[in-house]
Parts: C-alpha cells; sequence; structure tokens
C-alpha cells in the first residue's frame, strides 16, 4: 500500500493497487465543526479530478467534498451517512467517504505528502 | 468602521472561542467543545451566553410615554406592570417588521433590548417618531449576558440571591459587587434562563463566577440551533420589513385590545390581515430524513407549484434531526401538508409542522 497523500481541497487518497481510499481530513473536520449531514457520490458513477463527488454539513453551513483523481466509484461508507459524527471522531480512517477505481495513476502526483500538507494547513488555518 | 469587541472578548479568548463578524462585533461563534456540545449542555445544564452585542435603549418618561409609545407598539401599555416584560417589534406604516424586541416597565420608564444589527435605526426611528420629547439612551456602557438553560436558576441564585424568585417574563433590579444589574427572567433558546445587563466593568466578573458554578460559555452557533428548536424568530432572516407580524405567526404578540382601537403605525394593514387572511405565512418545516434545508430553499408543493421559501434551517441536536421555518403559500400552511424542498439540485420530501420542534415548559417561578 502507497502512501497517503492529500490535497488542497483538504481530502486524503490512500491507493491500493488501483482502487484509492478517499475521505476528508482532520484539519478539514475541524475547520466545519460539528458534522451533522454527509451525502455521497452513488455507486458505479464516475468522478472527475477536482470534481464536487460529495457534501458535508455542518450546524452552520454546507460545504463541497471534491475527489483529488477520477476514477470509477466503487464503494462508499454508508456508516457515515447514518451516523455523520463518525467524521469529527475518526477522519482519516474508519470515516473514509468513498473507494475509486481510478483511471489514471499519474493524477496522484500533483498531490502534497503529509509533510507538505501540514504545512499548508497550517498556512491556511 | 472597525469592528467592535464586548467586554468579554478576553474572557472568549481564554475559552478558545472561535470569533465571526456579527452586526460589526467580533462574537464568539463557538468555543472548543463545538456547536452540539454547547447545544445540548445548555438544555441539560446551563450555558451563559454573551450578547452585548444587542441594544439596550432606555426610554425615560412617564404616562405621556406611555401614550406616545402605544402609538409604535402592538401593546397595551398602560396595563404592563413594573418589571414585566412583553415581545414585540418595530412596524413601519405597511406593518413590516423594522425590528422585532423585547419592553421591559421599569420605574423611570421602558428598557427595550434590540437586535444589534436594527438598533442604531431604531434608536433614530423611534426618536423622530417620539419627537424628541423624551431622554432617550442607547446604553454602550452595559453589557448583556444570557444564562439558559435548567440549572441556571440554581447557579444564578448562588450568585446574585433572590434571583430564582423572579416569575417568567419580569425581572428587577439586584446587586452584584454594589452594582445595579438588572435581571429578567427570559431568553431566547426555549429554555428557562435569565438575562442580565450589567455596567461593562464588572461582566467578566460575572460571567467567571458563573462558569465557576457550573455554567459554561455558548457561541452564536449554538444559540441558533437553540432558537430554531425553540421556533423563534431570527430577524433578517425570519423576520424583515417584508413580512408582517401576522405573516409572521406572530399575532400572539399583539395586543387585542389594542387591535379594537387599530390606533398604532400599522395597524390598518394588521386588522385588514387579520379580518380577510394573508397570502403567505410562517410555518414550521420538518425535512424527511437527514437532508438540511438552509435559507433561500425553495419549497414546492405536489404538483411541483413554487409555493414558498426557507428562512431559517438547520440540523437541531436535541431533535436529532433537520428543522426548518419558512413562508408558504397560505393554502399549504396546514399541519402535515406534505411539500418538497429543493436542496443542490433535488427535490426532497418535508411537511409542515407546529411549532416549536422541541418543547418544555418555562418555570413560572415560585408564585
Amino acid at each position: 500500500m502507497s502512501e497517503v497523500k492529500y490535497s488542497k481541497e483538504h481530502e486524503w487518497i490512500k491507493l491500493d493497487g488501483d482502487v484509492a481510499t478517499i475521505g476528508i481530513t482532520k484539519h478539514a473536520t475541524e475547520m466545519l465543526g460539528d458534522i451533522v449531514f454527509a451525502e455521497l457520490p452513488e455507486k458505479g458513477s464516475s468522478v472527475e479530478k477536482d470534481g464536487t463527488a460529495g457534501v458535508v454539513e455542518s450546524t452552520k453551513a454546507a460545504s463541497d467534498v471534491y475527489t483529488p483523481v477520477s476514477g470509477e466509484v466503487v464503494d462508499t461508507n454508508q456508516a457515515i451517512v447514518d451516523d455523520p459524527s463518525k467524521i469529527n471522531q475518526d477522519p482519516e480512517n474508519s470515516a473514509w467517504f468513498f473507494k475509486l477505481k481510478i483511471k489514471d495513476v499519474s493524477e496522484m502526483e500533483s498531490l502534497m505528502n503529509k509533510e507538505d500538507y501540514d504545512k499548508f494547513a497550517k498556512e491556511n488555518a | 468602521m472597525d469592528t467592535k469587541k464586548t467586554s468579554l472578548y478576553k474572557l472568549h479568548q481564554d475559552c478558545n472561542a472561535k470569533f465571526v463578524e456579527f452586526a460589526g462585533y467580533h462574537m464568539p461563534i463557538q468555543y472548543s467543545e463545538g456547536i452540539v456540545e454547547e447545544h445540548k449542555f445548555t438544555r441539560n445544564h446551563s450555558g451563559v451566553f454573551d450578547v452585548s452585542h444587542m441594544g439596550q435603549l432606555f426610554i425615560y418618561g412617564g404616562d405621556e410615554l406611555i401614550k406616545d409609545l402605544e402609538k409604535i407598539f402592538p401593546l397595551d401599555l398602560k396595563n404592563l406592570k413594573l418589571n414585566h416584560s412583553k415581545y414585540s417589534f418595530l412596524m413601519n406604516k405597511d406593518a413590516g417588521i423594522q425590528d422585532d424586541l423585547i419592553i421591559t416597565k421599569i420605574s423611570e420608564g421602558f428598557l427595550i433590548i434590540l437586535n444589534a444589527a436594527c438598533k442604531n435605526d431604531d434608536y433614530k426611528i423611534l426618536k423622530g417618531w417620539l419627537n424628541e420629547k423624551y431622554k432617550m439612551v442607547l446604553d454602550e456602557n452595559r453589557s448583556l449576558i444570557a444564562i439558559q438553560g435548567p440549572k441556571s436558576s440554581q447557579i444564578l441564585n448562588e450568585v446574585i440571591s433572590k434571583v430564582k424568585d423572579l416569575n417568567f417574563m419580569s425581572g428587577n433590579w439586584f446587586l452584584f459587587d454594589n452594582q445595579k444589574v438588572y435581571i429578567t427572567r427570559s431568553g431566547y433558546t426555549g429554555e428557562d434562563g435569565f438575562e442580565i445587563s450589567i455596567p461593562n466593568n464588572f461582566v467578566d466578573k460575572l460571567t467567571r463566577e458563573l462558569i465557576d458554578k457550573g455554567s459554561k460559555l455558548v457561541g452564536l452557533g449554538a444559540r441558533d440551533t437553540l432558537r430554531l428548536e425553540a421556533g423563534l424568530c431570527l430577524y433578517g432572516h425570519d423576520l424583515d420589513k417584508d413580512k408582517t407580524p401576522v405573516e409572521a405567526n406572530l399575532k400572539w404578540a399583539i395586543s387585542k385590545e389594542r387591535i379594537s382601537k387599530g390606533d398604532f403605525i400599522g395597524s390598518d394593514i394588521i386588522i385588514k390581515q387579520l379580518n380577510n387572511g394573508v397570502t403567505k405565512i410562517r410555518v414550521g418545516i420538518k425535512p424527511e430524513g437527514r437532508i438540511i434545508a438552509r435559507e433561500k430553499t425553495k419549497i414546492f408543493n405536489q404538483s411541483d407549484v413554487h409555493i414558498g421559501e426557507i428562512t431559517s434551517g438547520t440540523f437541531g441536536p436535541s431533535v436529532n434531526g433537520p428543522v426548518a421555518m419558512g413562508y408558504v403559500e397560505n393554502e399549504f400552511s396546514k399541519k402535515n401538508t406534505k411539500v418538497f424542498l429543493e436542496v443542490r439540485g433535488k427535490k426532497y420530501a418535508a411537511s409542515i409542522c407546529s411549532l416549536p420542534f422541541y418543547k418544555k415548559s418555562y418555570v413560572k417561578g415560585a408564585n
């Protein structure tokens, strides 16, 4: 399994073979506050790099979730739809959002590693 | 104009507040525990809110002032007892709501609590309508805090004795640190609680004492979810100049005696609407499932005809589901009417419901 990469839209992505697991970062959840609603892409649908692939809402506002790479949605995490507070509790692990069968592995190249993302997040806090 | 800070700014910082600009003030939207925890703590224990951005307007005068204010507010002010409060609104001649407010009879005249965003305009409007006959002070030297929730009476009473004897919607002067504080048993969360008007230099000390006794600071974020669950309107969202008290479903706040006379600003429109009905009216709206319909969400009937708009919507932590209010055409305002809400291009089922979403009886006090 490869290292976890991060997007400027505060998603994390972990590649296992040609399937990527994607979620939002802890930093993102801290900015959003208590998440009370999550909407995920439909299984079988195709999503394009940097396009919207879901929505999270806090008590205050709604925010789009973007996909950092293109691909076909092969799985979604119903547990976070049923209980969105799980996203605040464990954002970078059990509260993943969706899995993609990715189209082009080179799309991963422009993403940040953990060190760069932490720096980016700090600057954009 | 520079964004103002309240006298509790330092305390908010000490408690890791996240700030937002609200009506020209740096106000805490939440503290470290977050909106949901703060909301629940208020419902189950006691939350203390800085509402010092709100206007505290003192108008000094006697019987003539009462007569003049009755030309403005649809209230039976001559029978309002000393230290009793009423919810009301400032209307324009078309009965559009300029602001909603709480007015309390004090021995020297009246104390009116106004919304922060409206207070300076309200002051000018009232000054004009009262022909500058009375001394009016929009007091910037006093802060205002609210303590709300079931443990609040006990907590505040430990700091300021005998406040627990106050009845709902009544107030009195008390002493804190030899300072005169005016306390009313009121609030805007659907919980029992108090609002305390206190000199700026003493509000930090009082608030820290309330926290020491077990209350916790709660930000504007939870204040919004609390008031919405309680079915209470937020000015600038659920109420504005294009909506009348009858349309806002607030006719309970208009004195029947005053309607029969019809001699206040906007009364002709109010009477017409009470007799003939209104075309749009404020209702509670309960979305099915978890979908949150926020302000400006369009409402449709079962034939896909646009019938109204959401004015406030969020997730209600105590209801554990989405809650909303909005205006719909009168014929669709009956409880349990099925409607559809357009969120991100898709239509979601919802139903018209009665307000509040969350009900707890206000404590009437000792009597």
